[in-house]
């Protein structure tokens, strides 16, 4: 009995331990922003490897998604006659809620996992207290420059992933099912508010942040050897992509 | 100076440094040598703030660094340099950019300048035409020469080397021996070596530690070491099976 109680403790106050950690290491990394952002040049390079190299598999999923949109939407809306709203239905599923969670995991899955591995073998192989022993902060060089990038980046992405989801639904509500394509974008222009945009904008900024930041201190506290580096990169996926879903219904309920 | 007084350290349940003592002459070479996993790396990174003590203190010159704040500990790590068991170069960039990223980030020398100056440190550690080639591409040797390099060239008052010829051949490991006692001859840094490389070290290191179960066993000359009439020393040295030190193999 005396046994479990200290199991069941030890586990409390570790992953107390880690959660504290975890605040602490994303409260430093916004100070570092503030006080030591990173050279321009370190942070341009983390744009092009977030945002840049991620722009094929953003559009690629913002088609697909516009183009079901557009075909779900179809049938829904006809069901009532009312398939004029397609353009609205699809802008609005998307710049409101798909466009910035469906962004964030793509860029969840090609550059936080990249981010961790990264980190997480340069702690492996000693290179951060490499870093560390020069007097140089490594929060400096290798934390600030990816969260500034994430945080120019995301809002980015979720605005082509947007643009690309509406244009995948107007192929083909309008080109294959034959909906009127005046009404796809007037509808969608009288519907949708400054206030619709603004909050898929906010929700993208702050996943950029959640990326950066699961990323980065998945990363800088892996494991030992390859193993541990494996374990930080798929625990830093999964953690990142339901802290994204979690923090969306926040998010959502306090911007409606 | 650096001293290090009743230092413990445990990772879990496993203790690795047990009441660590030990003072680190000035200007002068002290090796550090005992049985794999005893914690040798463990205390070096002590020394330089990497790593802080359950228990104990560290002093560096006289300044306890125990508990700093990461700016004031910064300041203290301005005196020192570290060369790392395996280099711990950077991966991402070529041997040039390795070299000379401590002169980029922590000085206003000029491009120029900074060619120049990573240039003379290459050259003084016989390296030539690697400037282009990434670690990846250089054999365990250079790596070390490199990372000696870079180690040395903001003239650090404190140099720790960390296994520097672990995985080595007898010849090259004889060279880096010999330049790292010529460069501490040259420059007057205060060394500490943690090392396996018996008898090799004796012939760099002004002073000998033996470090045994988290403790300094015995410290001394090399030649007191050598003579050494403690079981467990005399068992190190000679590399014996037989003795209280437990090879782990059955």
């Amino acid at each position: 009995m005396t046994h479990f109680l200290r199991t069941i403790g030890r586990g409390t106050i570790g992953q107390l331990q880690e959660l504290g950690n975890c605040g602490q290491f994303l409260a430093y990394a916004l100070y570092s922003i503030l006080r030591r952002p990173g050279r321009p040049v370190h942070i341009l390079k983390q744009v092009n490897f977030i945002g840049t190299k991620s722009l094929f598999v953003i559009v690629l999923t913002a088609a697909f998604t516009g183009m079901v949109l557009g075909l779900q939407g179809y049938y829904t809306l006809t069901k009532f006659g009312s398939e004029g709203m397609l353009g609205t239905a699809v802008a609005l599923s998307l710049i409101r809620e798909l466009g910035p969670v469906l962004s964030a995991l793509m860029v969840t899955g090609r550059a936080g996992s990249a981010i961790t591995a990264e980190i997480g073998i340069m702690r492996i192989s000693e290179q951060i207290d490499a870093m560390e022993t020069m007097a140089l902060d490594p929060y400096k060089y290798l934390i600030s420059p990816k969260f500034i990038a994430a945080m120019i980046s995301m809002p980015l992405l979720c605005g082509i992933f947007d643009v690309v989801g509406i244009y995948g639904g107007w192929v083909v509500g309008v080109k294959l099912l034959g909906v009127n394509p005046g009404a796809y974008f007037s509808e969608m222009y009288k519907s949708v508010e400054w206030k619709d945009v603004y909050s898929g904008f906010v929700k993208s900024y702050s996943f950029g942040i959640i990326i950066a930041w699961i990323g980065c201190y998945k990363g800088y506290y892996a494991g030992h050897g390859a193993e541990g580096v494996s374990k930080a990169t798929t625990e830093s996926v999964v953690l990142t992509s339901v802290l994204i879903l979690v923090w969306d219904y926040f998010l959502t309920s306090v911007l409606l | 100076m650096i001293e290090l007084i009743n230092v413990h350290k445990s990772f879990g349940s496993q203790t690795v440094l047990n009441g660590l003592n030990l003072t680190i002459p000035v200007g002068k070479t002290t090796a550090v040598i005992g049985p794999s996993g005893e914690g040798k790396s463990v205390m070096l990174k002590h020394m330089i703030g990497l790593l802080q003590p359950d228990q104990g203190d560290v002093l560096v010159e006289g300044t306890s660094i125990v508990g700093l704040r990461r700016s004031q500990l910064n300041q203290v790590r301005e005196k020192f340099a570290m060369v790392f068991q395996n280099a711990a170069l950077f991966d991402s960039m070529t041997v040039y950019e390795n070299v000379a990223f401590p002169l980029e980030e922590k000085t206003s020398l000029s491009r120029s300048e900074i060619e120049d100056r990573v240039a003379v440190a290459l050259q003084e550690v016989g390296l030539k035409n690697v400037n282009h080639k990434y670690p990846d591409e250089l054999s365990g040797g250079m790596k070390k020469r490199v990372g000696l390099a870079r180690a040395l060239l903001l003239q650090p008052q404190i140099v720790l080397f960390d296994e520097p010829t672990t995985g080595l051949d007898p010849v090259i490991r004889r060279a880096i021996h010999q330049l790292i006692k010529e460069t501490q001859e040259k420059f007057g840094f205060t060394a500490v070596i943690v090392s396996h490389d018996i008898p090799d070290i004796f012939d760099v290191a002004h002073h000998i530690a033996m470090l045994y179960r988290g403790e300094i066993l015995q410290f001394g000359t090399p030649s007191e070491i050598q003579t050494s009439e403690h079981p467990v020393v005399r068992q190190f040295i000679s590399g014996s099976l037989d003795g209280p030190i437990n090879s782990g193999v059955a």
